[in-house]
């Protein structure tokens, strides 16, 4: 079998969902090659070239990729789609737009966010929020599938030997235009690939005391994560969320503060695997996924904690 | 303009579902049911379009088991003007449903689609996707913001990095992402007054569609069970604890 992917990149660097999204498209076909779309974007192809087990780098270049829209990818994809048995995408925002579309073209039912590769035409997906863990199989020719990144190893980013090939770019679709991008720029790292992740709930009760969230990150060299109640609340920006609606995470360390531990929260964060707990009610449910729980107030825990991390980093260094 | 809201009846989100014993399914016997709570942000910012005076009905539509009608009032009471039922006892999966939304969208001629992101309870995130591949039209998905400017929708969407906006041209394909609106609840004369507003009933076989699913679900699990962890009673058992497992320091 063979499977094309199709890669998430910024223009300057391939997004690691893509290297976990190549290892699913390897545990089901043979022969896995990825799709680099966008506007001189040759260096990204370049790099892709290094990824363990990719044959061959499809390089699509134009000016309207530069920025573009699930229309344009998708007059793309399926241009290039020939007779890949399997089209593949990280379950990212990029991958969830993209693909559905792609799949309802080729009139494949779509699996989104596989966690699992169980036969070339058998997957394994969460349903109900996480709550459930489904089997699920496909009659259909071929595939279409988004991946959940934080389930699959990544494919190691060096050592292959692809060629690249350069592929024609249809017209533009003139069905929708990029306008602009609100991002607040940060030096920390990126939530959904971090080592560790501290997360802030409703709990930590406005934006200003969020800089204590911060504050806790910085000394753990962490990305910041929030629940949705902190985002809707206005403490946080929406691309922090973790949740069956917003990233789903999976660090190593995951400290969440002030957060009650709803479902759809859990959903985003239960496979971290050290989860740290710090909330004021001892009946959070929370504290059923938390490895250590503390049952404290969090403005009197995390200065603490901070003070404490310091010292131990210190003492490290000197 | 004239909107189409697509509605999906599902187990309520608050509640946890069940596994049947044998794995063969979710037991959803006596389950509270609500609106996908994307759809019911659909149906608000539909209805706020109508009041604005930007649009001039708002038509919801559900498909599923005859009592998606309940849905369907509850989005009639809300404010929209007339509904559609598209009855079927098959759990009918996004693309088919996205197959009998085109067969609507067809005979109704919308000039808006606004749906959910996501049906909470398969999270599949693909039927809007897939409704504009089939119409050809554009799609704005995840969105946080819409406005339509000289004939288009500028939409606000909630994305990985931030907040992106785009214009797509009209009729779209427009989903709707938990920050767009706070949906209103039903008032009681609201709600007597939707007992009244018109239902069309339909089948999958009247929009010339077999609503068969194509996925085969063949097992239902609990997830995998995280073990028990302890608490500790001071920042400092926290810290030693995080410096035994080398996290920090
Ligand atoms: C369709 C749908 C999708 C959703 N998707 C998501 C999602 O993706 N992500 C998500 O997070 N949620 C999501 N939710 C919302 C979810 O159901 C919860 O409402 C939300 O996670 C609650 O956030 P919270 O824990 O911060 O707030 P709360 O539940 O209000 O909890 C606040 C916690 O802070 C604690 N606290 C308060 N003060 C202190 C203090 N001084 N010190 C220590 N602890 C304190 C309290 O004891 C409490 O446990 C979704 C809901 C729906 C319906
Ligand atoms: N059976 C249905 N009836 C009406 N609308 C539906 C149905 N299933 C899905 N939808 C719409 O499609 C959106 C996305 O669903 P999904 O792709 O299943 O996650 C939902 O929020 C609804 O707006």
């Amino acid at each position: 079998m063979s499977a094309l992917v199709v890669a998430q990149h910024d223009h300057a660097r391939l997004d690691p969902a893509t290297l976990a999204t190549v290892t699913a498209a390897r545990a089901l076909a043979e022969e896995v090659d990825l799709l680099v779309a966008g506007h001189e974007v040759r260096p990204v192809a370049e790099e892709a070239v290094g990824i363990a087990g990719v044959r061959r780098v499809l390089l699509a270049e134009a000016e309207h990729l530069a920025q573009p829209v699930a229309e344009d990818l998708c007059e793309l994809v399926l241009a290039v789609a020939g007779d890949y048995e399997a089209l593949l995408a990280p379950a990212t925002t990029f991958g969830k737009n993209l693909m559905p579309r792609v799949a309802a073209r080729l009139d494949v039912a779509q699996i989104s966010d596989i966690v699992a590769v169980l036969a070339p035409d058998t997957f394994q997906r969460y349903i109900y929020a996480g709550n459930v863990l489904t089997t699920v199989h496909t009659r259909d020719a071929r595939r279409v599938l988004t991946v959940r990144a934080t389930a699959f190893e990544k494919a190691q980013a060096q050592g292959g030997a692809a060629e690249i090939v350069t592929v024609a770019v249809p017209p533009a679709t003139g069905l929708a235009r990029f306008v602009r991008r609100e991002v607040h720029a940060s030096e920390r790292p990126e939530l959904t690939s971090a080592r560790i992740v501290v997360s802030g709930g409703r709990g930590v009760g406005s934006k200003e005391n969020f800089q204590l969230i911060e504050r806790l990150a910085d000394v753990l060299g962490a990305a910041i994560g929030a629940s949705r109640a902190a985002v809707d609340a206005g403490f946080a920006p929406n691309d922090w969320q973790v949740g069956q609606t917003g990233k789903i995470v999976a660090p190593e360390l995951y400290v969440a503060v002030g957060i009650s531990g709803a479902i759809q929260h859990l959903a985003g964060m239960k496979d971290s695997k050290i989860i740290v707990a710090i909330n004021k009610d001892p009946e959070a449910p929370i504290f059923e996924v938390a490895d250590y729980g503390l049952v404290a107030d969090l403005f009197k825990a995390v200065p603490e904690l901070i003070e404490k991390i310091e010292k131990v980093k210190r003492e490290r260094a000197a | 303009m004239k909107i189409l809201v697509p509605v999906k009846r599902v187990v309520d989100p608050n509640v946890k579902v069940r596994i049947r014993a044998d794995g063969s399914g979710v037991d959803l016997t006596n389950l509270k049911m609500a609106m996908n709570p994307f759809d019911e942000i659909a149906v608000e910012e539909a209805i706020r379009m109508k009041e604005r005076g930007l649009a001039r009905e708002v038509v919801a539509v559900s498909i599923g088991e005859p009592r998606v009608l309940e849905t369907l009032r509850t989005a009639l009471a809300m404010g929209a003007d007339r509904a559609i039922a598209v009855e079927t006892e098959v759990a009918v999966q996004p693309l088919e449903v996205a197959k009998m939304l085109k067969a609507i969208v067809e005979r109704e001629q919308p000039d808006l689609v606004i749906m959910g992101k996501q049906a909470v309870d398969d999270d599949s995130n693909q039927t809007g996707q897939m409704l504009a591949a089939l119409l050809g039209w554009a799609q704005a998905t995840f969105a946080s913001r819409i406005e339509i400017v000289d004939g288009e929708a500028e939409v606000a969407r909630e994305v990985d990095e931030g907040i992106e906006v785009i214009r797509v041209k009209l009729p779209a394909v427009i989903t709707t992402d938990l920050r767009l609106n706070e949906p209103r609840y039903a008032s009681l004369p609201n709600i007597m007054k939707a007992k009244r507003k018109p239902v069309d009933r339909l089948t999958p076989a009247d929009l010339g569609v077999d609503p068969s699913p194509r996925l085969i679900y063949t097992r239902f699990e609990e997830p995998p069970r995280r073990e028990a962890g302890i608490r500790v009673e001071s920042v400092d058992e926290l810290v030693e604890k995080l410096v035994e497992k080398g996290v920090i320091g």
